[in-house]
């Protein structure tokens, strides 16, 4: 494999009880988690201007002029920062609107809800006990009720108690009334992925299981900006919505944000970075991995070089977030793949039974004559997320570059 | 593991040092003399009607009306007819797939509408039929979405166990998972500042489900309107109750919540006890487990028969000495509120009521097939297409 010799000729790349293994003294570890490969992106929004001119970008206040960007400010946020913002504009402009979960009136695990209980009052923003299941179903309830019902599950390897609610309640609620109830006001909002030591119950990516639900939505936003108007939508959609925010991301993905109420649309990928020689599809924290094996194509250090043929470097991939993994936008994928011939889906998830598996699926069957290379999917291995193995675990750049090439050149 | 239970020294039914409960249908009282039948009058209940744990009984004396006596009657008369119409439906194989009936639980379904308003909510599991024309829908449409038809109260996308109305939040068809939606519920009354309650039913079976006492904890905790209603019909599928639960008195389960204990085949204890509780939750003192002690004469479901947990002899006598049907008819009849001719014509009635609502159900169509793919999504956000029966049906919105 690649990998393996990428690894052995570089050992920046390789992980960190990898290289710490050959020396006898104990390093500690680095502190705060932040993957290098979020610190060093450039997909982030870092200027007022660009900020403002985010794709699909749609104001939701009173300004006459729904478009105009002069006047509008931005305010520099990291991602629980934008959820925060994103809750306190629900709040603020709904007062049928109501949040609750384990802690938030506390202001949650990941301080997503500070300070909202004090500034919306109790009764909006409460504690619930450990319950995800009557969560879900008082959520549920709440919504049906027409209320806006905001949910925490605190952990996404939590909603499994709630999975009967959220696939035989949330899901049908309106197809089995035949129309006369919707509980599109319920969102249950939940940080997913790996954060590097979350070990078996803190570091899975369920997104799949929620693959045949269809009635629910569920989203994924990759950084504050996309996170704030992707939740304003969620919270807004006529449809019960599973909101996952990948919490490594909470602290490590910080961007100038809108300060004013905008939102982004639902079920639309969006292509991050042109290309036409394979598409390179993910969503959440992977995004940031995919964008660093770009990187190692292009320009690869010194180390890596002689591995990387000179061909293939100057390959242009287009990198694609799907955002939206329940309805998925399949027009978008498959109309990129056409153009690129290859594909490449990066998830976290184990591989067996993941959306990785459904998507090659689809865009086999619409593109099948297109096609130059089998569809290939880098995911995680089909094991629990065990503690001291989750690095082994998750898709990094080197198994991307490795797919990326393995693909490229079939 | 079923034969374990084999082993168990002796059924318990009752016990020992409580009373039981009383299930009659016929020990209601009359107290005074009536001389205006157009006047309300006093009625004294079977003095072992209720059992309470930390509340107080309800008085045992009760104000009932000729009119509503015989409002009741044909409500559940009728109730009745509409679940034999549709047993006899299943079997001539025009419904298919599952059904719950009812047949036997009148008094709790009929009680619980006389007892609340239009504005409370209540939501109920798979047994559901009886609620959902009792709160505002018809005996065609639920008859209609049982045989799947769109005139069924959900276009026949539903069927037997989701049928819905405004006030009434569907049966549901997963054992427990409606009662902490019904929580919700609740809480969005207690939030509005609407003086309503919502009553969430659940059977002895559903009771030992872990969702139910996660909703109990919430409401005590927030102090929520909600009536939990516990419909005890003794089994739990094929399972008694005294075999699946460590503690049969479902009324004292809700730990810090009080209950209520009633007798469920007697209409005006039912009635009356829902009074009771509709007043408690309203008036700001939390919660209320209520539990109806029933029976259903039927099997679980049609494929059921409902004779090898239990005895023949024991449906019989259920029958014939506790039926809520019957009782209301000897207090009318000995009260003198009419005539056993008079009575008849409101069992016939009842039946041609049925009857024609089952013609008409059946002349209804079988939904559309583009209605498949409605009501998934809200209109106007599906997404692009969705997939059909068959391999090459896709369906583009």
């Amino acid at each position: 494999m690649l990998a393996r010799r990428l690894r052995s000729t570089f050992p920046a790349l390789s992980r960190r009880w990898q290289t710490t293994a050959s020396t006898t003294a104990i390093e500690s570890p680095s502190a705060g988690g932040h993957p290098s490969s979020v610190a060093s992106s450039q997909l982030f929004r870092m200027t007022r201007e660009s900020a403002l001119r985010t794709p699909g970008i749609s104001w939701q206040d009173d300004e006459s002029d729904r478009n105009i960007v002069g006047g509008r400010e931005t305010r520099k946020m990291n991602l629980y920062q934008a959820v925060r913002d994103a809750l306190s504009i629900a709040l603020a402009k709904d007062d049928s609107a109501i949040i609750f979960g384990e802690d938030v009136a506390f202001g949650g695990v990941f301080r997503c809800t500070m300070g909202l209980a004090e500034e919306f009052g109790r009764e909006r923003v409460f504690n619930t006990p450990l319950t995800e299941q009557g969560i879900a179903g008082f959520g549920i309830g709440l919504a049906s009720m027409g209320h806006t019902a905001i949910a925490e599950i605190q952990f996404a390897d939590y909603i499994l108690p709630a999975f009967d609610q959220l696939v035989n309640e949330a899901a049908k609620f309106r197809y089995r009334s035949g129309g006369h109830f919707s509980i599109g006001g319920l969102t249950v909002r939940t940080p997913t992925m790996a954060v590097g030591h979350g070990g078996l119950y803190h570091s899975q990516s369920p997104e799949g299981f929620f693959m045949g639900a269809s009635g629910l939505k569920v989203v994924i936003p990759r950084s504050p900006i996309q996170c704030k108007g992707l939740l304003l939508s969620a919270i807004r959609d006529p449809d019960p919505v599973i909101f996952m925010e990948p919490k490594v991301l909470y602290r490590s993905a910080v961007e100038q944000v809108p300060i004013d109420d905008f939102a982004l649309p639902l079920s639309r990928a969006e292509i991050l970075i042109p290309g036409s020689d394979l598409t390179l599809l993910t969503w959440g924290t992977p995004v940031y991995h995919c964008e660093s094996a770009l990187r190692l194509l292009t320009s690869p250090p010194p180390s890596l070089a002689p591995l990387i043929p000179p061909s293939l470097r100057s390959a242009k991939v287009e990198l694609i977030d799907l955002r939206t993994i329940l309805p998925w936008d399949i027009e978008t994928v498959v109309e990129s793949v056409r153009r690129t011939k290859r594909l490449v889906i990066v998830h976290e998830a184990g591989m067996t039974g993941g959306v990785g598996g459904e998507i090659a699926a689809e865009v086999g069957k619409r593109a099948f004559l297109r096609l130059e290379a089998p569809v290939r999917r880098i995911t995680g291995w089909d094991v629990p997320a065990g503690l001291q193995f989750e690095k082994f675990n998750m898709p990094d750049a080197v198994r991307i570059l490795d797919g990326i090439m393995e693909t490229l050149s079939y | 593991m079923a034969s374990l239970a084999r082993f168990r020294p002796a059924v318990r039914r009752i016990p020992a040092f409580a009373r039981a409960i009383q299930t009659s249908a016929d020990t209601t009282q009359l107290q005074d003399i009536i001389e205006d039948q157009s006047k309300p009058f006093t009625v004294k209940l079977h003095e072992e009607s209720f059992r309470a744990y930390q509340c107080e009984t309800p008085s045992l004396e009760v104000e009932v009306k000729k009119d509503e006596l015989l409002k009741m009657y044909k409500d559940m008369q009728t109730m009745r007819r509409m679940e034999m119409a549709a047993d006899a439906l299943y079997k001539a194989k025009l419904i298919r797939g599952f059904c719950h009936l009812a047949i036997g639980q009148e008094a709790v379904s009929v009680g619980l509408e006389y007892g609340i308003k239009p504005e409370d909510r209540v939501i109920t599991a798979y047994r559901c039929h009886p609620f959902a024309v009792m709160r505002g829908g018809t005996i065609k449409g639920v008859i209609a979405e049982l045989l799947g038809r769109q005139a069924g109260m959900s276009h026949g996308k539903g069927g037997s166990m989701h049928i819905f109305t405004p006030s009434f939040f569907g049966g549901n068809g997963i054992v427990g998972a409606q009662v902490p939606v019904g929580a919700g519920i609740a809480f969005a009354q207690k939030y509005l500042g609407k003086n309503t309650a919502t009553f969430a039913l659940y059977g002895d079976g559903a009771s030992n489900q872990g969702q139910v006492f996660e909703a109990f904890n919430m409401a005590k905790l927030w102090g929520l309107p909600a009536v939990f209603v516990c419909e005890n019909n003794k089994y739990g599928m094929g399972t008694s109750a005294e075999r699946s639960s460590s503690n049969t008195e479902y009324f004292t389960r809700g730990d810090k919540i009080p209950g209520l204990q009633v007798n469920g085949m007697d209409i005006i204890a039912s009635r009356h006890a829902v009074q009771y509780a509709r007043k408690w939750v309203t008036e700001g003192n939390g919660p209320l487990l209520m539990e109806f002690v029933t029976y259903r004469y039927g099997g679980h479901s049609m494929s059921d028969p409902g004779t090898t947990y239990r005895t023949r002899e024991e449906v019989q006598r259920m029958r014939s000495t506790q039926d809520p049907i019957r009782g209301l008819q000897r207090y009318i009849e000995e009260w003198g509120l009419a005539t056993e001719q008079e009575l008849k014509q409101l069992d016939k009635d009842a039946k041609a009521e049925v009857d024609q609502a089952v013609e008409e159900a059946k002349q209804s169509p079988e939904p559309l097939a583009k209605d498949l793919w409605t009501d998934i999504y809200y209109k106007g956000t599906e997404p692009s297409s969705m997939r059909g029966r068959e391999r090459e049906e896709v369906h583009h919105y």
